[in-house]
C-alpha cells in the first residue's frame, strides 16, 4: 500500500515537471510565432519598395517617389547627439552614487527616483521636453531639443546599468590599488572605470536603441511635418523613423503601408546593427578580463 | 616583550567595527628588516591588526581605531598623515593574490606611476628590479606584455609581491599570502619572505604553524583580539609561557 502510494507520487511530480515544460516551450513558441510573423509581413510589404531610391529620396504625396532619407538622416544625428549628452551624464551620476555618495537616507531616496524615473511612459517626457526644451529654453522644435528629450528618457536605465557595472569590480582590485597609496580618484579613475566601461558601454548602446524606436515623445517635440531637408547642425528642424513610419502608415492610398514596412525594415537595420556593436564591445571587453 | 629600537610601535591599539570589539588593547614593537609572524585562530583579529598599520581598515565603513601606531617614531593616525604616502611606505600582498587586469608590466609600473616616482625610461629599469625582488623576473621576462592572468596562481602572488615593491616600501605586511596556493607555490614564496626579511620589515599573518615556525624570527600569537604572547619564534614553539599558546601549538585547538 504504502509503495504504491509512493509511485503515485511520483507520476504526479513527473507529470508537474511535463507541465512546466510545455508551458515554457509554448511561451518560447509564441514569441518567436509573432515575431517572425511581424517580420514576413514587414519584409513581403516592405522589401519591393527598399531600393536605393526609397534611401536617397525625401518624404513625397506620390507614393513611387517617396523616400526615408530625411528621416534616416534626424535619427542618426538625434540618437547621436543623444549619446553625446546621456553617456557622460548617466557615468557621472553613477560614478558619484557608488563611489562618493554618502549612504544616508537622502542617497537612497535618490536612487529609489532613478528606479522610479525608469519606468515613467515616454509620452511624458516627450511632454516634459516640450515644455522645458522646446518653449522655456526656446531651442525650438530642433535637433537638441529632442536629443535632450531622449537623453532624459533613457538617463535613468544608463545610470542603472552603470551603478552595476561599477559595482560588479571586484573589491581585492580596490583594495589592491589603495594598498599601493593610490587616492580615492585614482582608485575610480584607473580600476574602476577601465573595468566598468565596457558593462556601461553595453547598456548605453542598448538604452539608445529603445531610444531611436521612440515615437511618441519625437511626435511631441519634432510634430508631425513635413521636413523638405536633410538637417546640417544641431537646431535644424528634424524627423525621426519612427514618425515618418507613422506618417506613412495614416495615409489612405495603399501604397503608402508598403513604405511603412520598407521603413520598419531600415529601421530594424539600424537596431541590428547597434545590437551588433554593443555584443562586440562586450565580447571585445570581456576577453580581456578573468 | 619588548622590542628595542622598533622599526613599528603599537600603542593601545583598540578596533572596532560597529559594535563589534576586534582589536583590544594591544601594543608591541616591531622589529626592523626581521620576519614577524602573527597568528592565532581564525576571527581573532590578525588580519585587522596587520590592516590597521596601513590604516587600510578606513576603508570599511563603521570602523574606529583608537591608540597610536609609530613608524620610524611618526604617528600614522595624527592629522598631518599623508595616508597615500603612508600606504606606499607600507606595502601589503593579500590572501587571495589581486593583480590588477592588466599585463604583467603594467601591473608593475601602476604604482610608479601613481606616485609619479619616474619618467617613462627608468620604468622599465622599475620593473625589472621589482620583479627580480618578487622572483618571477626569469620566468616572465620575455612576456611582459601578457594578462596577469595568464601566470599560475603562485606567480600572480609573486607578482602582487612584485608590484608591492616596485613603489620602494620599507614595510611588507602579508595576510595569509598563501593560503590560495599548492605546497610547490608555496615553498618558492616562502624563500622569498626570508630573503625579503633581511631587506624589509616583514609581517606575515598566518594561521599555518609550521609556516610561522619556517619563515619568522618573531611570532606574536593572537586570541579574541588580544595580544597573548609575544616573543622570538624559537621560544615561542619551544617553551610558551601562556596555556593558551601551548595549547594552540600543540593542535588542542585552532
Amino acid at each position: 500500500m504504502v509503495k504504491h502510494k509512493s509511485i503515485r507520487k511520483e507520476i504526479w511530480r513527473k507529470i508537474k515537471g511535463d507541465i512546466v515544460l510545455v508551458l515554457c516551450l509554448a511561451g518560447i513558441i509564441i514569441t518567436l510565432v509573432s515575431l517572425a510573423a511581424l517580420l514576413f509581413d514587414a519584409i513581403q510589404q516592405g522589401l519591393p519598395w527598399l531600393d536605393i531610391q526609397f534611401l536617397t529620396s525625401f518624404a513625397s504625396r506620390r507614393p513611387e517617389q517617396a523616400g526615408i532619407l530625411v528621416a534616416l538622416f534626424g535619427s542618426v544625428w538625434v540618437v547621436g547627439l543623444t549619446a553625446f549628452i546621456s553617456f557622460p551624464l548617466g557615468v557621472g551620476a553613477a560614478l558619484y552614487l557608488e563611489e562618493y555618495a554618502p549612504q544616508n537616507r537622502f542617497t537612497s531616496f535618490i536612487q529609489l527616483n532613478i528606479a522610479n524615473l525608469a519606468g515613467v511612459p515616454s509620452i511624458v517626457y516627450g511632454i516634459l521636453g516640450l515644455g522645458l526644451f522646446v518653449e522655456a529654453l526656446a531651442l525650438g522644435r530642433s535637433i537638441l531639443a529632442g536629443a535632450l528629450t531622449l537623453s532624459l528618457l533613457i538617463l535613468p536605465v544608463i545610470i542603472i546599468v552603470s551603478r552595476e557595472a561599477i559595482r560588479s569590480v571586484p573589491a581585492a582590485d580596490r583594495e589592491g590599488a589603495y594598498a599601493l597609496g593610490a587616492t580615492h580618484w585614482q582608485v575610480a579613475r584607473k580600476i574602476v572605470l577601465p573595468q566598468a566601461l565596457p558593462g556601461m558601454l553595453t547598456g548605453t548602446i542598448l538604452a539608445l536603441s529603445r531610444a531611436i524606436g521612440e515615437a511618441a515623445p519625437m511626435i511631441a517635440i519634432a510634430a508631425l511635418v513635413y521636413v523638405p531637408f536633410t538637417p546640417t547642425g544641431p537646431l535644424d528642424r528634424f524627423t525621426v523613423m519612427p514618425i515618418q513610419i507613422y506618417n506613412w502608415v495614416n495615409q489612405p492610398q495603399s501604397e503608402f503601408r508598403g513604405l511603412a514596412a520598407a521603413g520598419i525594415l531600415v529601421l530594424l537595420a539600424v537596431l541590428l546593427a547597434m545590437n551588433s556593436i554593443a555584443i562586440y564591445i562586450r565580447n571585445r571587453y570581456q576577453m580581456r578580463g578573468r | 616583550m619588548v622590542v628595542k629600537k622598533a622599526k613599528i610601535d603599537i600603542q593601545d591599539l583598540n578596533v572596532w567595527f560597529g559594535s563589534k570589539h576586534v582589536i583590544k588593547n594591544i601594543s608591541m614593537g616591531i622589529k626592523p628588516k626581521a620576519v614577524t609572524a602573527v597568528m592565532g585562530p581564525s576571527g581573532c583579529g590578525k588580519t585587522t591588526l596587520i590592516r590597521a598599520i596601513n590604516r587600510l581598515n578606513e576603508l570599511i565603513r563603521g570602523s574606529k581605531t583608537t591608540g597610536e601606531i609609530y613608524i620610524d617614531k611618526e604617528a600614522i593616525y595624527s592629522k598631518d598623515t599623508d595616508v597615500f604616502d603612508l600606504r606606499r611606505r607600507v606595502g601589503m600582498v593579500f590572501q587571495k593574490p589581486n593583480p590588477f587586469p592588466k599585463s604583467i608590466y603594467d601591473n608593475i609600473a601602476f604604482g610608479p606611476k601613481l606616485h609619479k616616482m619616474v619618467d617613462e625610461e627608468d620604468l622599465d629599469t622599475i620593473v625589472e628590479r621589482s620583479l627580480k625582488g618578487g622572483a618571477l623576473w626569469d620566468e616572465v621576462k620575455n612576456r611582459l606584455n601578457d594578462n596577469a592572468f595568464s601566470l599560475s596562481g603562485g606567480q600572480q602572488q609573486r607578482l602582487c609581491i612584485a608590484r608591492a615593491l616596485a613603489v620602494e616600501p620599507d614595510i611588507i605586511l602579508m595576510d595569509e599570502p598563501c593560503s590560495a596556493l599548492d605546497p610547490a607555490s608555496t615553498s618558492k614564496i616562502e624563500t622569498l619572505i626570508r630573503e625579503l626579511g633581511e631587506k624589509y620589515t616583514v609581517i606575515i599573518v598566518t594561521h599555518n604553524l609550521q609556516q610561522a615556525a619556517r619563515v619568522s624570527d618573531l611570532t606574536a600569537f593572537m586570541y579574541v583580539g588580544e595580544l597573548v604572547e609575544y616573543d622570538s619564534t624559537k621560544r615561542l614553539f619551544e617553551k610558551p609561557e601562556s596555556e593558551l599558546a601551548e595549547e594552540y601549538i600543540t593542535g588542542k585547538f585552532g
